[in-house]
């Protein structure tokens, strides 16, 4: 179908309303007064032709109705052990990694780097992210330089960011660099790091540090998607991922460790 | 996770729109297995956050589940072909013919029927999202704006250009 061109915008403006009528979303008022207009134009009374052929086509076709060993196969799923995130849990850890505490997960974390926030509450930098996120995962969006070379990456965002933000590959660990996009966030433009982890999608979104402390949110979780913030070398990293909160942390703690 | 009575459990909220899932994440995917796992990872994930829901449209908040991880999926496959939606088998097809059929009609009934699927699996898949949403699942388009994080305005222009190339694609091939 690729041959067939579609216009990008229709050739009247009314046309989207004659859609919307055929569609019962427009009221009495707004009805009448688009009749009057479709009467005397031949564009919008093609256009009405066509999405009725377009809607003639569509009747009764094609509902996939779940097939029934789908259907067991996903109730025998949601009968797992892991139906529930487990806060109590989370605030363990949280506190673990707490520098308050006085002891870190090992030598490696200790002094240099990363001291997570411990606030419960999400900031709005926190939504910011995950909803760029699940933008990005929109056909086209992912990577605006798609390479697993970091050496490659890395001189990618140096004419575009007027800061330079660390790239680094984890693939050995499980965590393979798939490539970078420019993205904006925070006011500002900034690198997008992607990554992959088995069969889900990790974005690491690294810009400087701009003092605002007061809106840093903790580790959280947002519409499904977990959420890990950290700075280190004078850098804001957000990680975001529907991976599980364990492997989200796994990936922190290498970048964390430090080259 | 405070105790929720059984008017609104998963069960009675959630699980009414396993179809509508399936529906959008097989012809999201184009593909039965890609759609049963999307479909696997979007109910576990649904269940999840089922505690923080507090909408008045679970459907509609499914869909958007759905589609996350259906674009989440297809994020990490780009560039791998998928199988058409359409059964070689054609049982899936014959359902569609109706009893009242003669054999004649009904054939023709079938081959248009598939060739119309194959249009609509053959749309960009923002425009057959859209499509998707509106015809099958009679969503209204702030339902889709929604569903898709999507401003309106958008919504509609994608819903007349999927809805224009279905008629052409289908008009050149002298569909009815």
């Amino acid at each position: 179908m690729s041959d067939i061109r579609s216009e990008p915008r229709p050739r009247c403006d009314k046309v989207l309303l004659v859609q919307a009528e055929l569609d019962g979303e427009l009221d009495a008022a707004q009805a009448a007064s688009l009749e009057a207009h479709r009467a005397g134009c031949p564009i919008c009374q093609a256009a009405q032709t066509e999405l009725l052929r377009a809607r003639e086509l569509l009747r009764g076709e094609a509902y996939e109705t779940v097939p029934d060993d789908v259907r067991t196969r996903v109730m025998a799923r949601l009968q797992l052990p892991e139906r529930r995130p487990e806060p109590v849990r989370r605030w363990n850890w949280r506190w673990l990694r707490a520098p308050s505490i006085g002891f870190g997960l090992g030598a490696a974390c200790a002094a240099a780097l990363a001291f997570l926030v411990v606030l419960p509450q999400r900031g709005d930098l926190a939504d910011a992210v995950v909803a760029d996120h699940i933008r990005a995962l929109q056909p086209g969006h992912l990577e605006d330089v798609v390479s697993t070379d970091q050496h490659t990456v890395k001189p990618w965002f140096d004419g575009r960011l007027d800061f330079a933000p660390p790239v680094r590959d984890f693939a050995a660990d499980g965590f393979p660099l798939k490539g970078g996009r420019l993205d904006y966030l925070d006011g500002r433009p900034i690198a997008a790091l992607v990554y992959q982890r088995d069969k889900h999608i990790i974005d690491l979104y690294v810009w400087p540090e701009g003092g605002v402390a007061a809106r840093l949110a903790g580790d959280t979780a947002i519409q499904g998607y977990n959420v890990v913030h950290w700075t280190a070398g004078g850098m804001n990293f957000w990680a975001v991922s529907d991976v599980e909160r364990g492997q989200l942390d796994e990936f922190a703690a290498l970048w964390r460790k430090g080259p | 996770m405070p105790v929720s009575s059984d008017e609104d459990s998963f069960e009675r909220v959630v699980l009414p729109h396993l179809d509508a899932a399936y529906n959008l994440a097989r012809w999201l995917m184009r593909d039965a297995e890609a759609a049963e796992d999307v479909l696997q990872e979007a109910m576990v994930r649904a269940l999840t956050y089922f505690a923080s829901f507090k909408g008045v449209n679970p459907r509609a908040w499914l869909l958007q589940i759905v589609r996350n991880t259906a674009y989440g999926s297809m994020a990490l496959h780009r560039g791998v072909e998928m199988v058409p939606i359409i059964d070689d088998s054609g049982e899936a097809i014959a359902e569609l013919v109706s009893a009242d059929d003669d054999p004649e009609t009904a054939l023709l009934r079938t081959r248009e029927s598939r060739r119309v699927r194959e249009l609509i699996a053959d749309l960009p898949v923002e425009l057959r999202e859209t499509l998707v949403l509106r015809e099958f699942e009679e969503f209204s388009y702030k339902d889709i704006a929604e569903a898709t994080q999507t401003p309106i305005g958008t919504v509609m222009s994608r819903l007349w250009r999927a809805r224009q190339l279905l008629a052409r694609a289908a008009e050149a091939e002298g569909l009815a």
